[in-house]
């Protein structure tokens, strides 16, 4: 439960004064989220996707830390007017880059965000019925990361509600 | 890395007034503390207390008159009953390594509550490798200890029972008395520490009152300088050095004492305890109109802890729902109000503080919450700039989550 200095650099600092690309989409084609408040960290996606499968508008939503919010935000940025092909290859060690870098505990954060962005995209398709061969079924380690978040979260809640009973 | 943080501090330019509220960290010191301080580095008193000259006679006067000063704020019998320590961390540790070394033979057991600080949870979970076991006591949801579990878990192997005097991130004034009481009357060679950290100066503590064995006490929570702090040990209690070293003045603590961190210790016990009440009902003041403001403006907030006499002077700690956090320490630091937070962002796991966790706080609850303590130097004005900061800094950081995470 030990605390760690926190030495934001200017781009994530510049991202959660004034986020780029945020708040709910009415128009969205697909919408996908990652993450659990239990976990202090959880992200929404809102994709506008048109009929070539590029990205026309991209948005998000977040509950969590400077760090959460600035790679959610950059995100919607590096994906904006993208196939979706394309899209699928961003990893979280370039959105990491692209926000000029994250303390190592912060690692998650840009994990999480690609976990939403590559579950939007899978969802996309699903809904559409179609599987490109680009497109792989097994779970990227993004997704499996968000998963275990996720899961952890329930862990922790049902082991809190066991202590309450007794 | 500096250069990042260079970068965040250029973004604080042009800060209106700046607020600072996170005496749970460290604290803000005081001029008439440092004016008392100085001296001691290079004009006099400058010698190790224990040699033949007059810069150490010196020193040996002054650790002894600021001792007796704490002693007689403290309650304490006599003075030798004062033991100077780099800080409530170090006192902690050697109140529970010490008691338990020289107890070993009579016990093994250490009876503690679930939302002591760190520095007393982590020792009992080192001193499980050696042998120890620890018994961890509920609290209710206002932080209270269930006492009538701390009379079932207190047996004949219990050497030590360990419970904060007021919690450090809730404020909650535990029984100190009653729960002494029962913990006697189950074993009377237990031995009762408090951490007391936050109750010296803060709220009425007298250790021959509280009849407790061991009390830490520490500069910083009244506005001394860091680095220093204290461990009572009632006359007659056998506490074992858990440093070896040379030793002084200091007979559980080796090393060359400061003189001039116990003359700032002094004095900032001096400034915390004369006009004692005045101080008091000027951080109660403050308190309510800093909670009552935020539950009045701000929607969907609840306040940890219990509220009015039950609770510190100077503790505020409110969950900010839909609100994580860290993102607002950092909103409200640019705006040059200063606060820490029980969010697990700033941590190294993903579990939130462990203390709101234990009064029933849900995970999210504990993310939104907001640490803040006053003291007799904040003003009405500077109460108001947060309660015109705040509602907006809650507001921007509940527009990023939006509907996210709502059921």
């Amino acid at each position: 439960m030990s605390r760690i200095p926190l030495p934001y650099n200017p781009k994530v600092l510049e991202l959660f004064k004034n986020p780029k690309n945020l708040g709910k989409m009415e128009d969205a084609t697909v919408v996908a989220v990652a993450g659990n408040p239990s976990c202090g960290d959880m992200i929404t996606f809102y994709l506008k996707i048109n009929d070539q499968d590029v990205i026309e508008k991209a948005s998000f939503e977040s509950y969590g830390c400077a760090a959460n919010i600035a790679t959610s935000s950059i995100v919607t940025e590096m994906i904006k007017g993208m196939k979706l092909e394309d899209a699928w290859k961003i990893s979280w060690k370039a959105v990491a880059e692209e926000v000029g870098g994250l303390p190592s505990v912060k690692f998650h954060c840009g994990i999480l965000a690609v976990g939403a962005l590559k579950r939007a995209i899978k969802k996309y398709y699903k809904n559409k019925g179609v599987s490109p061969g680009w497109l792989q079924e097994e779970l990227s380690f993004e997704e499996k990361q968000a998963l275990e978040e996720e899961e952890l979260a329930k862990v922790l809640a049902k082991r809190m509600k066991l202590e309450e009973e007794k | 890395m500096v250069e990042n943080v260079k970068e965040l501090l250029r973004a604080h330019e042009g800060i209106k007034r700046e607020v600072y509220l996170d005496i749970e960290n460290s604290s803000v010191v005081p001029q008439e503390v440092i004016d008392a301080m100085l001296p001691y580095y290079n004009k006099r008193a400058y010698g190790n207390p224990t040699l033949t000259h007059k810069p150490g006679w010196e020193a040996f006067e002054t650790i002894m008159e600021s001792a007796q000063k704490i002693a007689n704020f403290l309650g304490c019998k006599t003075l030798e009953e004062i033991n100077f320590t780099p800080g409530e961390t170090e006192a902690n540790n050697l109140a529970l390594m010490g008691t338990l070394f020289s107890m070993r033979n009579k016990g093994r057991k250490i009876v503690i509550s679930e939302i002591e600080s760190i520095s007393i949870l982590h020792v009992t979970e080192m001193l499980q490798k050696y042998g120890f076991t620890t018994n961890k006591v509920p609290v209710d949801s206002e932080g209270f200890v269930n006492l009538e579990k701390l009379k079932e878990t207190v047996d004949k192997e219990t050497a030590l029972v360990s419970l904060s005097a007021v919690n450090h991130e809730i404020g909650t004034i535990q029984l100190i008395k009653e729960a002494l009481e029962i913990v006697k009357d189950k074993n009377a060679e237990t031995l009762f520490h408090t951490d007391a950290s936050d109750a010296y100066g803060k709220i009425p503590f007298n250790v021959q009152h509280y009849d407790v064995d061991l009390a830490t006490i520490s500069s910083y929570k009244i506005l001394g300088p860091r680095g220093i702090g204290a461990l009572y040990v009632k006359e007659g209690v056998n506490v074992e050095k858990i440093l070896e070293g040379q030793i002084g003045t200091q007979k559980l603590w080796p090393g060359v004492e400061n003189t001039p961190l116990i003359v700032g210790f002094s004095k900032a016990s001096e400034l915390a305890f004369e006009n004692f009440e005045e101080n008091v009902a000027h951080m109660q003041n403050l308190r309510d109109k800093l909670i009552n403001g935020i539950v009045g403006k701000i929607p969907d907030v609840k306040l940890n802890g219990p509220k009015g006499g039950k609770r510190a002077s100077d503790n505020v700690n409110i969950s900010f729902l839909r609100c994580e956090g860290e993102a607002l320490t950092i909103e409200l630091s640019l705006s040059g109000v200063y606060v820490s937070s029980g969010s697990a962002c700033t941590r190294r796991l993903l579990q939130p503080s462990h203390v709101l966790v234990a009064i029933g706080r849900k995970f999210d609850e504990a993310h939104g919450s907001i640490l803040m303590k006053v003291t007799r130097y904040h003003t009405e004005e500077d109460i108001n700039y947060v309660l015109d900061v705040l509602p907006r800094a809650v507001e921007r950081i509940r527009g990023i989550t939006g509907a996210t995470g709502v059921e």
